[in-house]
This record gives structure tokens, C-alpha cells and sequence, in this order.
């Protein structure tokens, strides 16, 4: 993810665009934060102007003639209050604006990123590891926005120093002149730091996506890290970025150190700069000592500005490249593409078939490789394989999670690849053998949000063989299952998810060894179950199994080997048939001291 | 999971932190990055250079104005020129301070946060599995991550800079004082209500910040769903679903940060108001102590600089107050993890290293529940044979996963001991016992990286040729040289590019290289073909000869190989005995689960 930086256009240049796409998104409240800042702007200014008018009309007056006149206090009164009262409105709608702005624009970046997760393609997530996204989700959305807060003081800043300018040229050209050689000096700085800190941010936001990562990947596999006891290694390795993080961060402090009171200290110089030649000026006549008062303030003023000015900047590098991050997540292609095509609306089971069907991870080392096969409407077939057969990856090819790389998967005679979105899902459901558990209620979980009657959540809840232990749960489907279900045994989440998948009535079902972590006992009843409901409902069903239990169920096997459907046929004639498909499935009668064990063998 | 909880176990909740105070928190943070500390009085007199630097260009200009513009016989240009010079120099000085100043905040920050960081981290591992699992990953991932980079900003940017700030404050006002006390109480009653509500106002501010930080916490949750689940969202097409799920999260999110900025932006608008009751006040009185002698036109000018030097770092400072919230909610939650007790206590260096060798177990009336839940076993007292290979057998639900869990301590018993050759494994020395103990879990968590890199979790300095050589033992070599980059290949994220079976395979493999002593097995070939379960199962046999294994089955054909079975119900042990033995006990409840997994694999 770590994306190279633009070769064309300057940093400054792209945090200007970046900020562009916030101005555009967000017109509202970016005008209200403007024109909150350029209130406070001018009225920071008018500040100055009250301060002089006072000195000028009521100060100098006052202790000339030893008098003054209650009016013309109440006015200065007034006056400062006004302007400070103005002040306040502008400081709520510049900050709160701001605020909103900086808000809204990352709550809309993380709705596009994650509506990006939701649409890219499992191919795509395989590349990405869960710490990176979150940190492309969060800490670069955040990043890429952080101008936008210092944004509207930084503009609102500008007028001020317009209005200071022009009250400057009105006091006294020379010195204003003088003055104002303050500000390329503040550009050329500004340039020197971006150029020297882009780099650094660039690898800093990075480092912190690896951090994240490290977190996540090491936080998930918490219990094989307890149990082997490698927290030390783990923590090592965290350590490591972790360093790796703050040496970055300390380079990049450093720059920042030398960029900050060089900022700060141009308007002091400037002020110093305007008294000499002031001073002189005064001593020729050719202006007041109260205009010298009033640019040297205007000066002082102006410095809060040029800070201002200086922190957007500052947030420049690390903007642009939490913006590059983000926005790599945004253009990211390969979303999966739907075509207008429509399942009929029957309950009936459907028809899938699969033909001459290739898929590999590597291209070397094809897995599939023209597997041909067929589940007729209402019939069950077990699909028989040894471990790393490929038959994981045929459940994922059925239910759309990959596209095959040749060959065509039909289910009622479209191809699945011409089906319109939400179409497969409405009739096709894919148990995996590891359940994935929503942070929900066991009802949410179940329903996965559609909206089905509790008849039928208990229902399915029971062919599952789960209803016991849901009623037991203290707020039954109402119970919280807490992140990926953590609460629960694996058989639990096992039979909830296959639950989730009966409550839907799909016409196809495939159950990829769904009931490995269930004991024997429990699967019996639920494959007991499930033969009845899937009958009743007639869909077709295709089932990963070993267990001869599971097999029996079926109408026919299919047995997957080196890529392909080596045999088809009943459980008995592929005994007759295969001695490897025997081999596979009797296992278990085989002693391993070559007695039996018992009589008990034949009598099912 | 019902409520009427008995004793609880291991397991408590994690710290959110939420009680610890701000001062408190900065003091506990000092406690665990003492780095923080380190210079910190150098930092400080660079920090007062620089804020006393500050004062400098006013004073310049108000003796400028008083002694060379107005001075009696005009204006003097060498004592400008002196003046100038001067505060040329205390510029100069000022800068380089202010740059020492950050480059030591940033370097001793980011040092302290470093290693704060990396507490945390190793402090989530050395946590007991069940304080893990109340808390969301992506929360947990938080705290390591956005909330330390949250506490960044404000060591480096708050902290220090708010105590110059009073710093500041204080000197502005002495000097204010020395020009006129009147004038400097009046200045200190315009910004009374100010300094009256901030309490309130940080009160408001640290609840609505750690709503915040708690609502990061549940976005990052949010987030991660659609990103670890993307398989489940997919097949059932739930995209709509879990989008709505993570725009509620936004939303709150966006909320939550709305409501604090209010409170932010309101404290900010007061400090603006009572700077133009500070400047009306200090114009008319001043006009007003003219009359009484001791004022002049210049005096109050200064002292209206001064009034601007006194407002800059009061608003600087209610400024790093607001925000400083945000920071101590994110540093209280990074500490909150370090103040959770990690609960299996660590006996230390006095704990017992067990001898290697077959290790003898004994379960001393052991009662275990989970925290406000029924016990799972109750007064279980048994003992297995140093040597010995022992199936444990029982329904879902029987509680025979939690001898596992007991075994390796992943948890501690309620009430009773387990104990290893004698001792207590609360008194092991954790090394040792990870040592000695490896379990093998069901879901076989794999890290993203090659096969060997997670073998080698088992035994670090492992050589390739060893870890073939365990593939051989174990049987799993063909497997292993049918992948095309063989030890080489990468796992993909939590091994998802492998299947079940496979990262079964893995863990095995890993397990079988850490060459313990005691090894535990849970369920750890359910999803492997029944051909290669069998040929593991009795390699696994072959290779426990010289060590005590404790099997969790659900399959009885682990169950019949082994020396002895522990048959378990409802919590207590109902029967022991080898298989042959107890497969004759009519009625009994090892009896019926037998009958069930005959009927599932016997011929049909």
C-alpha cells in the first residue's frame, strides 16, 4: 500500500487539492467556517483600529486637556465590546464549522472506503492484511483531512492580513513595505519544510498502517501466542515498527522544531525592522509616531495569522499522503460484475452444473483442472475429497466468492457471472467449515438483518440442533454474541451458521464439512434434521463430507481428486468402483493394529 | 450464562480507564514511560527562554516609543539602534530555545510513547484469555495504535507548552503589575469568568471525549467486519447490511466528536469576550488613573501590549486544555490496559521449572466456571499417569474442552488445582510450562507468513531439515511436498490460503516440533480427510510413547486408540477406563456415544 509520492506538482500543491475536494463536498459549511474566520479576521483587526481610534480620540485628548467626557468612554466601551462579542460569534462559526467540515469529510471518505471493502473482490482482500484497511480506514482518512480544521483560520487569516495591509499602506507606505517583506520570507520557509518533511510523513503514515497491522494480526492469534509462549518474540516484533515509528517521528520532529520558531520569529523581526526605519522616518516628519504605534501592532497582529497559516502547512505532508492511502482503497478496480440476468421465483430446488471448470492459486500448480459436475433439482450430492483437494475452493466457485479462470458454472441454466446482484445470495447458501459471527444478537446472526418471524428463526435454530443452547443464553435471541462470537464454542458457531443459512429456504445449499466442530451425537441430529427440512423443502444440496453418516444422506457421491470428479456415483459403487475413494472414506474401520474392535460395525 | 454466579473465574473485564483523573493520568502515564521524565528540567528552562524571549519585542517597542520616539529633546536614534539590536539578539535566542524545546519534547515523547506502546502491547498477551475476548480486536488495536498517536500530539504540542503558557501568564501579569496593579486587576476580574468555568467546562469535555474514544473503539470494530467476514457478507449478499451497520457506527462517531467540539468552541468564544472587557477596561480606566497623576499615554499603550501578550497564552492555553481532553481520554485507555491486572498471576523468579520428561496430572477438585456463569466442572479429581495417552470423550457442552484450557492455564480453576509432577501450575514458571505444555487447538491460527515461519513458532532455532524431518515423523511430508513452494508457501492472512484441514496440518506440525512433554489436543484434525486423520493419529501414537498426551474428541476413533478414556457429563467424570472396557458398559453414557458414531460410519 505504500504508495510512491507524485512525482508531479509540490506538496503544497496537492494539500491545496486535497482541500479543493473537501471545499466541493462540503460548500455550506466551509462558507459558514470562512465566514466565521474572516469575521474574526476583521475584527481582530478592528481591534487595532478601536485601539488606535481610542488612542487617537480619547487617550492622547484626554491627557492633554486633563478631561474627559462620559460619552466617549461608553463608546470606547462599546465599541471594544462589540467587536469582541462579534469576535466570539465568528470564533463558534469558524471552530465549530471547521470541526463539522473536518468531520463530515471523514465520515464520507470512510463511507466511500468501506463501501469499497464491501464491493472489491475476495481476490482483492486476499492482498490486504485486515491492520492495513483498518489504518487506511481510520488514521489515513483522519490524516488526509487534518487541514481542514487550522483551514478556515488559515483563510480567515488572509483577509485579516489584507485589512491589516491595506490599514498599514493607509498609515504609512514606507513601513508597510518594509513590513511586508515578512511574507516571502514566510513562503520560502514553508517551502524548505515541506520538502524536507514529505518524505518522512510519507513513511510515518506507512509505518503506523504496519503497526496496525502487526496489532491486529498478533491481537487475533492471541491464543496461539499464549499457549506456545511467545509474547516476548511477538513483543519484539511489535517493538521493532514500534521504534522503527518513533525514529521517523522524531526526524520529522526535528524538521518541525526548526520550522516552528523560524515561522514565529519573521513578525518579531518585522516589528524591529519597522521601528528602525520608523524611527527614522519620525525623526524626518515624514510620519507620526502614532502610525509608527499603529503598524508595529498591525505587525504583532499579523504573526498570530502567519502561525496560523504555518500549522495548515504543516498538515500538508501528512494530508496528502493519508489522502493517496485512502484514495488507493477509493480507485482500487476489480469490483465483480453482475449481469442483468434473473434466477425464476420458485421454491423448487435448483439445477447447478458445472463444466470443464479450471481454477488455480498459482499458475504453476493448477487445482482445479476441468472438473465437470451436476446437482439435479432436489438431489443431494456429497462431494468426497482428501485434504487439499480443492474442494473449499469449489464451494467458494459456486457461491460466487471467485470467478472460475475457465469454464462455467450454470445454476438453472445462467451462468452465474450473468446473474444480477443479489440474485445468488436470494437462493444459494454457503456454510463454510469456519463460522464467521457477527458482532450481534443471536437473531441478528441468524437473520443477518432480513425480516423473519421468530417461528422461523426457532425453527431453523432447531434443525441446527442450536435451539438448546440459545434458550439457555440469558436474553435468549436477543443475546449479544460480542466480536466474531468469542462467547461461543466452535460447535455453537457452527450450528448458528448453519442456522443463518436455513432461515433463508435457499434451493441450493452447500455445506462445506459445516459439522466438524460438532460431536458426533449432536451432527447425527442435525443431519437427521436437515434430510427432513432440506426434503421438505426439496432443494438441492451439495455437502463436504467424510463421515459416512453425511454420505448416506446423499443420492449421490461425487469424489474430487487431482482437480477433477474422478467417480460419481452411490456410496457403494465407488467402494465397488475406487480403491482410493475406499481408501478415503473407511478410514476409520481400518485398525491400526488390524483388529476390529467390536461388532457393532454392520448393524446400521 | 445465567446470572446467579457462583464464584467467577479468571476473566476480568478490561480496564476502560475511565475513573483514572487527568493529573492522575499524567502521572500514571510518567510511571510507565519514564522516558518522559528524562531532561525534562532542561526542556522546562529552554521552554521558559523562549516564553520569556516572547516579551521581548513589546518591551522593545514600549522603550523604544517612551525613551527614543518621545524622549525629552527628541528622538534618540542610538538608543533605538541599541534597543533594536537588542531585541534582535533575544529573538535569536528566543527561536533556538523554542527549537531546542521541541526537538527535546518530540524526541523524549516519542521515545516515552514508544515504549508505553509496547507495554501495552506485551500486556494484552500477558492477559488471561477471557479479559482478551471482552474486548473487540479492533478496539484492542486501538489502543496501541490511534490512541497513542492521539497522546503524541499533546506531549509534544500540549503538555509543556500549557505550563510556559501559565508561565507566560504569570510573567505578563508581574510585569503588568509592575507597570500598575489597578490596571493588571483589572485585566485579571475581565478574565474571571474564564478561569471560573474552565472546571466545568473539562468536566463536560472528558465525558464527551471518552465517548469519543469509545466510539473509535466501535467504528474500528465496525470497520473490521466487512473485512475479516468478507467471505459471509458476500455469500449471503448482506453488503447492504453490514454497510448500514458501519454507517451507524460513522455516524456516532461523527456525533459524538460534534458534541465534544461545542463545548470546545464555547470555552474558546468566552476567552474572546473577556479579551474586549480586558481592553475597554484597561483604555478607560487607564484614561482614568491619567487623571490621578501616575499614567501616561505611552504606559497604557504598553500595557495594551501587554494585555495582548497576556490573552495569547490564555487563549493558548484553554486551547491545549480542550484538546488535552481528547489526548488523556486516549492515553487513560492505553493505560487502562496496563492497569488490567494480568490475573493468572506470574509466580516470577520463584516459580517452579518442571524436569523434562513424561509429566504426570492430577485434577485436584477442580471446579471451573466462567465469570457469572454455571460451573462447567465440578469437583473434578482425577489423575493420569506420567506417560500415558488419555482420550477425553462427552457431549458439546460437557465441559471437556475446559480441561484443555485448565491444562495449558489459559485459565485457572475456581476452586481446586490442577497440578503438573506435584506442582500446582499456578506455581510454574510460565517458560517452563510452554515449555513443557503445548495444546493444539482446533482453529489453528497461522501468522501471514510462509509454513516454515509458523512451524518455527514451535521451536524458534528449528532448521529446515528438522522441520522435514517432524513432516516425515508426523506423515504429513507428502502433503507438504505436493505445495508447490513447499515449506515456502505463504499462508495468506490467518491462513485463510490454506484450508482447514491444512492449517490443522500446520499447527500440528508446529506443535509437534515444540517437543513437549505434555501435549494437549483439541480437536486438532476435525477437518482433515479420515485417511490422514488415521495416519496421523497413530504417528501421534508412535511419538507420544515417551510423553503424556491428553486428547479432546469428538471423533471415537481417536478415543479407541487411546491407553485410557475420561468420559465426561454435565461437568463431572462418569466414567474411565480403556475403550474396550467401557464400550461393554451397557447404558452407559460412553456406550451411547459410541452406538452414535458406529451408526455414522458404519457401511450403508
Amino acid at each position: 500500500m505504500t504508495e510512491e509520492a507524485d512525482p508531479k506538482g509540490t506538496t503544497t500543491a496537492d494539500g491545496f487539492r486535497v482541500l479543493w475536494v473537501g471545499v466541493k463536498r462540503e460548500p455550506t459549511v466551509f462558507t459558514i467556517a470562512t465566514l466565521g474566520a474572516v469575521l474574526f479576521g476583521v475584527l481582530t483587526v478592528a481591534d487595532a483600529w478601536v485601539l488606535g481610534w481610542s488612542t487617537q480620540h480619547v487617550l492622547i485628548p484626554a491627557f492633554e486637556t486633563g478631561e474627559i467626557g462620559t460619552d466617549l468612554l461608553v463608546w470606547v466601551f462599546v465599541l471594544f465590546m462589540s467587536v469582541a462579542i462579534l469576535r466570539a460569534i465568528g470564533i463558534v462559526a469558524r471552530r465549530l464549522g471547521g470541526g463539522i467540515m473536518y468531520y463530515r469529510m471523514q465520515s464520507h471518505t470512510r463511507r466511500g472506503v468501506t463501501r469499497q471493502y464491501l464491493a472489491l473482490p475476495m481476490e482483492w482482500h486476499q492482498r490486504h492484511p485486515t491492520g492495513q484497511l483498518l489504518s487506511n480506514a481510520y488514521s489515513d482518512v483522519e490524516a488526509a483531512w487534518s487541514p481542514i480544521m487550522p483551514l478556515p483560520m488559515a483563510l480567515g487569516t488572509v483577509v485579516m492580513m489584507v485589512v491589516a495591509v491595506v490599514q498599514m499602506f493607509i498609515a504609512d507606505v514606507v513601513m508597510a513595505i518594509v513590513g511586508l517583506l515578512v511574507f516571502p520570507a514566510v513562503v520560502v520557509a514553508n517551502l524548505l519544510y515541506q520538502r524536507y518533511a514529505s518524505p518522512l510523513m510519507t513513511r510515518a503514515q506507512g509505518l503506523r498502517a504496519e503497526v496496525s497491522e502487526i496489532a491486529h494480526e498478533s491481537f487475533d492469534g492471541a491464543m496461539v501466542v499464549k499457549t506456545l509462549g511467545r509474547e516476548t518474540e511477538e513483543t519484539d516484533r511489535f517493538r521493532a515498527k514500534a521504534q522503527e515509528l518513533r525514529d521517523v517521528n522524531i526526524r520529522a520532529g526535528r524538521i518541525r522544531a526548526i520550522f516552528d520558531p523560524a515561522l514565529a520569529s519573521l513578525p518579531g523581526l518585522g516589528v524591529l525592522v519597522v521601528l528602525a526605519v520608523g524611527v527614522s522616518r519620525v525623526t524626518t516628519g515624514a510620519t507620526t509616531a502614532g502610525d509608527v504605534v499603529t503598524v508595529a501592532y498591525l505587525l504583532t497582529i499579523v504573526s498570530f495569522p502567519i502561525r496560523a497559516i504555518g500549522w495548515l502547512l504543516g498538515e500538508f505532508p501528512r494530508s496528502v499522503v493519508g489522502y493517496r492511502r485512502a484514495k488507493a482503497v477509493l480507485d482500487a478496480t476489480g469490483a465483480m460484475p453482475y449481469g442483468p440476468d434473473e434466477l425464476p421465483r420458485t421454491e423448487a430446488g435448483a439445477l447447478l452444473q458445472v463444466e470443464d471448470l479450471h481454477y488455480s492459486y498459482d499458475p504453476d500448480n493448477p487445482l482445479l483442472r476441468g472438473l465437470d459436475l451436476e446437482v439435479r433439482p432436489g438431489r443431494t450430492v456429497a462431494l468426497v475429497g482428501a485434504t487439499a483437494s480443492g474442494k473449499s475452493t469449489l464451494t467458494s466457485l459456486l457461491s460466487r466468492l471467485v470467478d472460475p479462470d475457465a469454464g462455467a458454472i450454470r445454476l438453472d441454466g445462467r451462468d452465474l457471472r450473468t446473474l444480477r446482484k443479489g440474485e445468488l445470495p436470494r437462493d444459494v447458501a454457503l456454510v463454510p467449515q469456519t463460522a464467521f459471527m457477527f458482532d450481534d444478537t443471536v437473531r441478528g446472526n441468524v437473520t443477518l438483518g432480513a425480516d423473519v418471524p421468530d417461528e422461523e428463526v426457532w425453527s431453523a435454530l432447531r434443525t441446527s440442533q442450536a435451539d438448546g443452547f440459545v434458550a439457555a443464553l440469558p436474553d435468549g435471541l436477543d443475546t449479544k454474541l460480542g466480536e466474531r462470537g468469542t462467547s461461543l464454542s466452535g460447535g455453537q458457531r457452527q450450528r448458528l451458521s448453519l442456522a443463518r443459512a436455513l432461515v433463508r429456504r435457499p434451493r441450493l445449499l452447500i455445506l462445506d464439512d459445516a459439522t466438524s466442530a460438532v460431536d458426533p451425537e449432536v451432527e447425527a441430529r442435525i443431519l437427521a434434521s436437515l434430510r427432513d427440512d432440506v426434503h421438505g423443502a426439496a432443494a438441492s444440496l451439495l455437502v463436504v463430507a467424510y463421515r459416512k453418516a453425511t454420505i448416506s444422506l446423499a443420492d449421490e457421491v461425487a469424489h474430487l481428486e487431482a482437480g477433477r470428479i474422478v467417480g460419481r456415483g452411490t456410496h457403494a459403487e465407488l467402494l465397488e468402483s475406487s480403491p482410493s475413494y475406499a481408501h478415503l472414506v473407511n478410514a476409520y474401520e481400518v485398525e491400526p493394529e488390524g483388529t476390529s474392535v467390536d461388532a457393532g460395525r454392520d448393524n446400521a | 450464562m445465567s446470572t446467579t454466579a457462583p464464584t467467577a473465574a479468571s476473566g476480568t473485564k478490561m480496564d476502560s480507564g475511565e475513573e483514572i483523573g487527568a493529573i492522575a493520568t499524567i502521572r500514571l502515564g510518567m510511571k510507565y514511560s519514564p522516558e518522559l521524565r528524562e531532561g525534562l528540567g532542561l526542556t522546562l528552562v529552554y521552554a521558559i527562554i523562549a516564553s520569556c524571549g516572547q516579551i521581548v519585542v513589546p518591551i522593545a517597542v514600549q522603550q523604544t516609543l517612551d525613551r527614543g520616539l518621545n524622549a525629552p529633546g527628541g528622538p534618540r536614534l542610538d538608543y533605538v539602534a541599541w534597543m533594536g539590536v537588542l531585541a534582535a539578539v533575544a529573538i535569536g535566542l528566543t527561536s533556538w530555545a523554542s527549537y531546542a524545546m521541541t526537538r527535546r519534547l518530540f524526541t523524549t515523547s516519542e521515545h516515552g510513547l514508544a515504549t508505553l506502546r509496547t507495554k501495552a502491547f506485551r500486556h494484552v498477551h500477558d492477559l488471561p484469555l477471557l479479559t482478551q475476548n471482552t474486548e473487540r480486536r479492533g478496539a484492542l488495536v486501538s489502543r496501541v495504535t490511534t490512541d497513542v498517536d492521539q497522546v503524541s500530539q499533546f506531549l509534544v504540542f500540549g503538555g509543556l507548552i500549557f505550563v510556559v503558557s501559565i508561565g507566560q501568564m504569570l510573567v505578563a501579569t508581574v510585569l503588568m503589575i509592575v507597570y500598575s496593579w489597578e490596571l493588571a486587576a483589572v485585566v485579571w476580574l475581565a478574565f474571571l469568568p474564564l478561569f471560573l468555568s474552565i472546571r466545568w467546562f473539562q468536566k463536560k469535555l472528558s465525558a464527551a471525549y471518552t465517548v469519543v474514544r469509545h466510539q473509535v473503539g466501535v467504528l474500528l470494530g465496525a470497520i473490521s467486519e466487512p473485512v475479516v467476514g468478507a467471505a459471509v457478507v458476500r455469500s449471503y449478499g448482506v453488503e447492504d447490511r453490514t454497510q448500514a451497520r458501519i454507517d451507524t457506527a460513522i455516524q456516532d462517531w461523527q456525533n459524538a466528536y460534534t458534541h465534544a467540539q461545542t463545548y470546545t468552541v464555547t470555552s474558546f468564544s468566552l476567552g474572546g469576550l473577556s479579551a474586549g472587557l480586558a481592553n475597554a477596561g484597561v483604555l478607560i480606566i487607564g484614561v482614568l488613573l491619567g487623571f490621578t497623576g501616575d499614567m501616561t499615554p505611552g504606559k497604557v499603550l504598553a500595557f495594551a501590549f501587554l494585555v495582548t501578550l497576556f490573552v495569547g497564552p490564555v487563549q493558548m492555553g484553554t486551547q491545549i486544555l480542550t484538546d488535552a481532553q481528547n489526548a488523556i481520554s486516549s492515553w487513560r485507555r492505553v493505560l487502562g490496559i496496563l492497569e488490567t491486572p494480568a490475573d493468572l498471576v506470574d509466580p516470577g523468579p520463584d516459580g517452579e521449572v518442571l524436569p523434562r520428561g513424561p509429566i504426570d496430572v492430577r485434577f485436584a477438585d477442580v471446579t471451573f466456571s466462567y465469570p457469572d456463569g454455571p460451573p462447567v466442572l465440578r469437583e473434578v479429581d482425577l489423575a493420569i499417569e506420567a506417560g500415558t495417552r488419555v482420550a477425553i470423550v462427552g457431549e458439546t457442552g460437557s465441559g471437556k474442552s475446559t480441561f484443555a484450557k485448565l491444562l495449558t492455564r489459559l485459565m485457572d480453576p475456581v476452586d481446586g488445582a490442577v497440578l503438573l509432577d506435584g506442582v500446582d501450575v499456578r506455581r510454574i514458571e510460565p517458560r517452563s510450562l510452554r515449555r513443557s505444555v503445548v495444546l493444539v487447538p482446533q482453529e489453528g491460527f497461522l501468522f501471514d507468513d510462509t509454513i516454515a515461519a509458523n512451524v518455527r513458532y514451535g521451536r524458534l532455532e528449528a532448521t529446515e531439515g528438522e522441520i522435514r524431518e517432524s513432516a516425515v515423523q508426523l506423515g504429513v511430508d507428502e502433503w507438504l511436498d505436493a505445495l508447490p513452494r513447499g515449506l515456502h508457501t505463504q499462508v495468506g492472512q490467518r491462513g485463510e490460503s490454506l484450508s482447514a484441514g491444512e492449517r490443522q496440518l500446520v499447527a500440528l506440525l508446529r506443535a509437534h516440533l515444540a517437543d513437549p512433554d505434555l501435549l494437549v489436543l483439541d480437536e486438532a484434525t476435525s477437518a482433515v480427510d479420515p485417511a490422514l486423520e488415521m495416519q496421523i493419529g497413530r504417528a501421534l501414537e508412535r511419538l507420544m510413547q515417551s510423553r503424556t498426551s491428553v486428547t479432546i474428541a469428538h471423533r471415537l476413533s481417536t478415543a479407541e486408540g487411546a491407553d485410557e478414556v475420561i468420559v465426561v457429563d454435565k461437568g463431572r467424570v462418569v466414567q474411565r477406563g480403556p475403550h474396550s472396557v467401557l464400550v461393554t458398559q451397557e447404558g452407559s453414557v460412553y456406550a451411547g456415544l459410541h452406538a452414535s458414531w458406529i451408526a455414522q460410519h458404519s457401511q450403508v
